[in-house]
C-alpha cells in the first residue's frame, strides 16, 4: 500500500493551515466593531419620541469613538410601538449577529425584549422604560439606566411639594388622568402607594381617569375630569395623547391651576410645542433631565447640532441623553472587557462606574438587579415655548409659574 | 356628575356619530349597489385626510373649501378604480374580492408611509378651538361644523338617489341586476358611478375627520373596522341605517366612557354589534334576506 502524500495534497494542506492561522486575525479585524441592536418605536403612536431617541443613537458611534476609541456598529430596528413587533425584531437582530441590544423606550416592549435577551443570553441595556418589574425578574442580562416608576413618582411628587412651597399655593384636589398601558399602570400603582405617605402634599386625588393610549378623541375623558372641579390635573401621558388632551381642554374651556406630570413623556417634547403653540405654555413635567453644565452635555450638544442643524438639543435632551448613555455604558463595558462575547460583556456592564455623564443624578452604577439608583428629576415648565428648568432652585433657569394665568384660584 | 356635563358629552357623541355615519355611508352605498365590500374604505378616508393636510399646508386652503375639490377627485378615482380594477372581480368568488381589496389597503398604507412618514399630521384651525355656546352648553365647534357637512352630504346623496334619473337607475341595478340589464341600463357604468359616489362620500368624511383627529398612515384599518360595525348595526345596504348606526356608536361610546370606563369605550361598540347580530341580524334598518 502506498502511503506517500502527493505534492497536490501537500499543497492543499499547506493552504488550509495558512487559512486557519490567518482566520482568527481576519475574524478579529472583522468583529472589531461591537454590533449593537438598537430597538426604538420609530413609527406608531410613539413614533416622534422614538425618532428623538434615534438621534441619540445616531450620534453615539462618532462621539464614543473619540471618547473611548471604541467602534460601534448600530443595527437599527423599528418596534412600531407594538410589543409583538418589538419581540420579533429583537429576535431577528440577535439572529443577524447583534452582540448587545439597546432600547426600546417603552415599558411593554422592554418587558418583551428582556425575555428574548435573557433566553438568548444577550445583554440588553434599557435606555428608557419605567415599569419596575422589568428589573425585578431576576434577569442576568438586563440592565437599566432610568428610574423606575416608583422612583419617578417619588421624585416627581417631591418636586410638586417644592413647587407649591415656592409659589405659596395650596391646591386641595387633583384629578389624575393616565394612559392605560404598562407605563401608565405602573405609575398609577406607584402613586397609590407613595402619595398617602407624603404628608407634606396638601392635595388628594378626587378621581382617576384612564384612557386608551391609541385614542383619537378624549372628549369624554376631559369632560369627566372637568366635571370633578379639581384644582389641578395630575397627568401621566405619552406625546400624542398629551396633544389631544390639551387641545380638548382648550375646546371645553377647562382651565385648572395647572397640568403637572409626576414623570411622563409628552409635554416637553418638540412636537408638543409645534402642535399646540401658545396652548403648550405652563405645562409642567417632573422628569429626569439633563445637566446643561456638564462637560459631556457640551460634547453631545456639538455632535447633535452637527447632525441636526435645524433642531435644538433641549427639545430632545431626555431622549437623546438616556439613549446616548445606554450606548456609553455598552461602549465602556466593551472597552473594559476587550471582547464582545456575551458573558464577558455582561460582567463588564455589571461593574460599570461612570461618573462623567449628561443626565442629572449620581454615577451610572448597577445594583445587583441591574438597576441604576439615583437618577434625579427636575421640574421642567414650558415657558416661551421652551422646556425650562424651574426646580430645584440650584439648577433653575426661571421661576415657576403656578397657578397658570387664567386659571381659577385654588 | 351634573346633568349639563352628561348632555354636553352625549351631544358630542351624536355629532361625532354623524361623521362616522357619513364615513360608513360610502361603504353602504357601494355594497348596496355593487355588492362589493370595500376593505380599503378606511385607507381611502386616510388619503382624503392627507389630501386636506397638504392643501391646507401648501396652499393655505381651509378644509371646508377643500371638500369639493377633494370629493371630485375621489369621485373620479373611485370611478376609475371600479372600472379598471374591481369590475372583473364582481362575478368572482367573494374571497377573491376580499383579497383584492385587502391587498389594495396594504399598498395604500405603505405608499402613505413612504410619502408622509409615520409622524402624525393635523390641521389646526384656531377658530375651531373656541367652543360654540348654546345656552349653558359648550359644543365643539369643529364637531358641529363637521356634523353639518356630513348631514348636508347625506341629504344630497339621498336626494340624488331619490329624485334624479341616474339615481333611480342605480337603485334599479341594486334591486334587480338582471332586470336592469334587460331594460338596457349600462350596468357597468352605473356601478362605476356608484363606486365614485361612495368614494366621494368617504372623501368628504376624511376632509372633516382631519379637523377632529390627527392622521397617520396606519389610521385606516381602525376606521375600516368601525365602518363595518356601523353598517352592520345600521343594516348593510341601508343609507339611513348607516347614519343611524354612526350616531348609535358615537352615543354608546360617550355613555360608556361617562358611566363605565373611558378606556373601555370601544368595547361597547362591539357589544352593540353582537346584540344587533343576535337580535336583528339584518341590522336595525336593513331588509331581511
Amino acid at each position: 500500500m502506498q502511503t506517500a502524500i502527493s505534492r497536490r495534497r501537500f499543497n492543499l494542506a499547506l493552504a488550509g493551515a495558512a487559512a486557519t492561522t490567518a482566520a482568527p486575525a481576519y475574524l478579529r479585524a472583522q468583529s472589531k466593531a461591537l454590533k449593537v441592536g438598537v430597538l426604538l418605536p420609530r413609527s406608531g403612536v410613539q413614533g416622534f419620541i422614538g425618532q428623538s431617541c434615534q438621534k441619540g443613537a445616531d450620534l453615539a458611534p462618532g462621539v464614543l469613538k473619540a471618547m473611548l476609541g471604541v467602534d460601534l456598529e448600530l443595527m437599527n430596528a423599528d418596534t412600531e410601538t407594538n410589543v409583538d413587533t418589538a419581540r420579533t425584531r429583537a429576535e431577528r437582530l440577535i439572529q443577524e449577529g447583534a452582540q448587545v441590544l439597546v432600547g426600546p423606550f417603552d415599558s411593554g416592549a422592554a418587558s418583551a425584549i428582556a425575555q428574548v435577551a435573557e433566553q438568548h443570553g444577550v445583554p440588553l441595556m434599557i435606555n428608557i422604560a419605567a415599569a419596575p418589574q422589568i428589573t425585578e425578574q431576576g434577569y442576568k442580562f438586563v440592565f437599566r439606566n432610568f428610574p423606575t416608576a416608583p422612583e419617578l413618582v417619588r421624585n416627581g411628587l417631591a418636586l410638586i411639594g417644592d413647587l407649591f412651597r415656592v409659589t405659596g399655593t395650596v391646591p386641595r384636589t387633583a384629578v389624575y388622568m393616565h394612559v392605560n398601558d404598562t407605563f401608565g399602570q405602573a405609575n398609577t400603582k406607584a402613586i397609590a402607594a407613595i402619595l398617602p405617605k407624603l404628608d407634606f402634599l396638601p392635595f388628594k386625588i378626587v378621581e382617576t381617569i384612564s384612557y386608551d393610549p391609541a385614542a383619537k378623541d378624549l372628549t369624554v375623558e376631559v369632560g369627566k375630569a372637568k366635571a370633578t372641579g379639581a384644582d389641578f390635573l395630575l397627568l401621566v401621558s405619552r406625546l400624542a395623547d398629551a396633544i389631544i388632551l390639551r387641545r380638548e381642554m382648550v375646546k371645553q374651556r377647562w382651565e385648572p391651576m395647572g397640568i403637572i406630570s409626576p414623570g411622563s413623556p409628552g409635554m416637553y417634547e418638540n412636537q408638543f410645542y409645534q402642535a399646540l403653540g401658545k396652548y403648550s405654555e405652563y405645562c409642567i413635567s417632573n422628569v429626569p433631565w439633563y445637566d446643561p453644565g456638564a462637560a459631556l452635555t457640551k460634547t453631545i450638544e456639538a455632535a447633535f447640532k452637527k447632525q441636526n442643524p435645524k433642531e435644538e438639543l433641549m427639545f430632545h435632551a431626555l431622549n437623546v441623553g438616556y439613549t446616548f448613555e445606554a450606548l456609553l455604558v455598552v461602549a465602556d463595558a466593551y472597552k473594559r472587557a476587550g471582547t464582545g462575547e456575551a458573558n464577558a460583556l455582561t460582567d463588564a456592564i455589571r461593574t460599570t462606574d461612570i461618573r462623567d455623564r449628561m443626565m442629572l443624578g449620581g454615577p451610572i452604577k448597577f445594583d445587583p438587579k441591574g438597576q441604576v439608583q439615583g437618577n434625579a428629576s427636575a421640574c421642567v415648565q414650558n415657558l416661551n415655548l421652551r422646556p425650562t428648568v424651574v426646580l430645584p432652585a440650584a439648577s433653575a433657569q426661571a421661576k415657576p409659574v403656578f397657578p397658570t394665568p387664567g386659571a381659577r384660584k385654588g | 356628575m351634573d346633568a349639563l356635563t352628561v348632555v354636553d358629552l352625549v351631544l358630542a357623541g351624536v355629532l361625532t356619530g354623524l361623521l362616522y355615519g357619513l364615513m360608513a355611508l360610502g361603504l353602504s352605498v357601494i355594497f348596496g349597489v355593487v355588492r362589493v365590500v370595500n376593505f380599503a374604505h378606511g385607507e381611502m378616508m386616510t388619503i382624503a385626510m392627507y389630501a386636506t393636510v397638504v392643501l391646507s399646508g401648501w396652499l393655505g386652503l381651509d378644509p371646508f373649501l377643500a371638500v369639493l375639490p377633494v370629493a371630485a377627485v375621489f369621485f373620479a378615482l373611485g370611478y376609475l378604480l371600479q372600472r379598471g380594477l374591481i369590475n372583473p372581480f364582481i362575478t368572482r368568488p367573494e374571497h377573491a374580492q376580499f383579497m383584492l381589496l385587502v391587498a389594495l389597503a396594504i399598498i395604500l398604507v405603505n405608499v402613505l408611509l413612504m410619502i408622509f412618514g409615520p409622524d402624525a399630521r393635523h390641521v389646526q384651525l384656531d377658530y375651531l378651538l373656541e367652543p360654540l355656546e348654546v345656552g349653558p352648553l359648550l359644543l365643539d365647534r369643529g364637531k358641529v361644523a363637521a356634523a353639518a357637512v356630513a348631514a348636508v352630504t347625506a341629504a344630497a346623496l339621498f336626494a340624488f338617489f331619490r329624485f334624479t334619473l341616474t339615481g333611480k337607475a342605480i337603485r334599479a341595478c341594486a334591486d334587480n341586476h338582471l332586470g336592469a340589464q334587460v331594460i338596457g341600463l349600462d350596468v357597468k357604468r352605473l356601478y362605476a358611478l356608484t363606486f365614485g359616489l361612495g368614494s366621494a362620500c368617504v372623501a368628504v368624511a376624511g376632509c372633516m375627520m382631519i379637523l377632529l383627529v390627527d392622521v397617520t398612515p396606519t389610521l385606516g384599518p381602525g376606521y375600516t373596522l368601525l365602518a363595518f360595525v356601523i353598517v352592520i348595526v345600521g343594516g348593510l345596504g341601508s343609507m339611513p341605517g348607516a347614519l343611524l348606526g354612526g350616531v348609535l356608536i358615537g352615543v354608546s361610546e360617550a355613555l360608556a366612557g361617562l358611566f363605565i370606563a373611558p378606556s373601555a369605550k370601544s368595547m361597547f361598540s362591539f357589544g352593540l354589534l353582537i346584540i344587533v347580530l343576535l337580535l336583528r341580524p339584518q341590522g336595525l334598518l336593513g331588509k331581511s334576506a
